[in-house]
């Protein structure tokens, strides 16, 4: 099934020309209303109309995260506040958190192709949906909300956490269809099995999955725990949240890219060179209709590459593999986009910390779980050799970790010198997780 | 009548505890008592030894984390009832105990009550006033 049949399968030549007449508007404005971009583009030695063709693009200056950290929070907004209907953003501390901002027609927008991604799965209105992604200033709850709603699904707001509750809704509410992270569907059939449920018997038909790598391994798996269909969603919300590519039932390889609203490129992340398609790179959005936020060449720093080859659900979008890696250093914590940087700059900011840190990520239970360990300083133990002081500081940075980036970590204090000295370019991740 | 007390912060893992007997043993140092507070993840191994100054300077040339802290070392009667008394006239004075170990004297008639408050003068003058035998650090220290 498809929900906009009009513009999911504009033959390519109609595409193209579409995307063309779209670049030239978004190039112009954002030229003429935000700051940052004439002064890039007058950098760069570009002006807008030297979009000729979808080719020129690759002449334009690309947009990083640091660009968005640096106009923190709504520098990069090209409509006055007046026109924003809402804001979302990343976690961080302040100046390191990336705002999101949208116009009544982009969460229009938003809510179709969300809506889009919601039937390409084989949702229809008739369906009840578990949407377990967390609602708030994270993108994922409300974008798949907005766009079940639009769809006309009955949506369940059930957001994250709470697991058992979870199950118990899952058993009498009876969704059809659920939307949240990978490991988390691992997490709620295992939770189900341990209180006796039988996951396999709900009536869940099909799942959506997002917001974390995963891989085919995973898939199996969380089909055979909860007799559904999995398929995976692609979104980040510098773009727009989820929605910004499906994968369809039909063929379930690669995601479709939404190419009427996102221009898609591959570039080398070395070198900035845009590859041919099927070659791997970093993804590069445009984003061609956003009114509030718009992108040019976002460097999304996720590693895939583009599908060419027809897809026999008729959709002419072209599509992207599976995410394989990163070209930094970001990681994903169930679902929540951290760097380890943001780590950092909450334990500088706890009275009596040394510099020296590491964090561990892993997996148990199919639970992301994040292990910071930090020396003690001279100055922190001096201030106390009791245990209560310790457990103190301990639980001090337990707190501001949720506070500001809303993660559950583990905090352990370590003896000097236990860890890893770095010459050079620290490494204080360990990513033991095998997906 | 204050006595100076060694904190070791130490990770909860094995062969922690013999890295700092074996400094100390390497610079000839005695311990006269011990005391180890632990938690899932750390510990704090806090020593009254023979020679405070040089065990914090080799232990703190090896890299530990060390505090130096002052106790309050008591004498006591080693019979039934004997840290009770103590304990009685502290709590009626409203005197806190954050944490205390004790050991007993080579002569084996009294122990010795290692005690950390709050607020070690006010602790030490109720007790003196009390009757209870004080020690100078010198006089542990030598024990």
């Amino acid at each position: 099934m498809i929900y906009n049949e009009d513009f999911e399968t504009l033959p390519r030549e109609v595409m193209e020309t579409l995307q063309l007449k779209r670049l030239k508007q978004v190039v112009q404005r954002v030229y003429h209303t935000v700051g940052f971009y004439r002064r890039s583009f007058d950098n760069a030695g570009v002006q807008p109309d030297d979009i000729t063709s979808l080719d020129d693009l690759k002449k334009f200056p690309f947009t990083t995260k640091q660009d968005l950290r640096d106009n923190y929070p709504f520098g990069l907004f090209a409509v006055p506040m007046s026109s924003v209907v809402r804001l979302h953003a990343s976690s961080g501390t302040t100046g390191r958190a990336t705002v999101v901002g949208y116009t009544r027609r982009d969460i229009d927008t938003w809510s179709e192709l969300m809506a889009r991604c919601l039937v390409a799965a084989g949702v229809t209105k008739n369906d009840i949906l578990h949407n377990a992604y967390g609602y708030g200033l994270f993108t994922g709850g409300l974008g798949v909300h907005y766009g079940a709603e639009t769809l006309g699904a009955s949506v369940i707001p059930i957001s994250g956490g709470n697991t058992k509750r979870q199950i118990m809704i899952l058993q009498d509410f009876g969704p059809t269809a659920i939307c949240c992270t990978p490991s988390y569907a691992l997490n709620l059939a295992e939770q189900g099995r341990a209180m006796g449920v039988d996951m396999k018997a709900l009536k869940l038909r099909v799942g959506i999955f997002g917001a974390e790598p995963w891989s085919e391994k995973m898939r199996a798996e969380i089909e055979d725990a909860l007799g559904l269909a999995a398929l995976n969603i692609y979104g980040l919300s510098e773009i727009m949240g989820p929605g910004v590519a499906m994968e369809c039932i039909e063929d379930r390889q690669g995601m479709h890219i939404f190419e009427d609203h996102f221009l898609v490129e591959v570039i080398d992340p070395a070198t900035g060179e845009v590859l041919p398609p099927g070659e791997p790179g970093e993804l590069v959005f445009t984003t061609l209709t956003k009114e509030a936020f718009p992108l040019i060449r976002y460097r999304t720093r996720d590693i895939s590459r583009l599908l060419p080859e027809p897809c026999r659900c008729g959709r002419t979008h072209i599509r992207m593999d599976r995410i394989t890696g990163r070209s930094d250093d970001m990681l994903i914590i169930r679902g929540v986009n951290v760097f380890p940087s943001q780590i950092e700059a909450v334990l500088m900011g706890v009275e009596g910390l040394g510099p020296h840190y590491q964090i561990i990520v892993d997996r148990e239970e199919n639970l992301d779980t994040l292990e910071v360990q930090v020396e003690v300083s001279e100055k922190l133990f001096a201030s106390g050799d009791e245990v209560k002081v310790l457990q103190g500081t301990e639980r001090r940075i337990v707190k501001d970790i949720k506070d500001y980036l809303g993660i559950s970590a583990k905090v352990k204090l370590v003896e000097p010198k236990s860890l890893q000295r770095f010459e050079g370019k620290a490494s204080r991740v360990q990513d033991r997780r095998r997906i | 009548m204050k006595v100076e007390q060694l904190s070791i912060f130490l990770e909860n893992k094995p062969g922690a505890l013999e890295e700092v007997t074996r400094i100390l043993k390497e610079a000839g140092i005695n311990i006269r008592t011990l005391s180890l507070a632990d938690t899932s993840d750390f510990g704090i191994l806090r020593l009254i030894v023979d020679d405070v100054d040089r065990a914090s300077q080799v232990l703190k040339e090896q890299g530990l984390r060390i505090n130096r802290t002052i106790v309050v070392a008591v004498e006591v009667p080693d019979r039934p009832g004997g840290l009770h008394s103590i304990l009685a006239m502290l709590s009626q004075n409203g005197i806190n105990v954050e944490y205390l170990y004790a050991f007993v004297e080579r002569s084996g008639e009294h122990a010795v009550i290692i005690f950390r408050f709050d607020a070690p003068d006010k602790a030490i003058d109720v007790l003196q006033k009390n009757g209870m035998t004080v020690l100078a650090g010198a006089k542990l220290y030598g024990l």
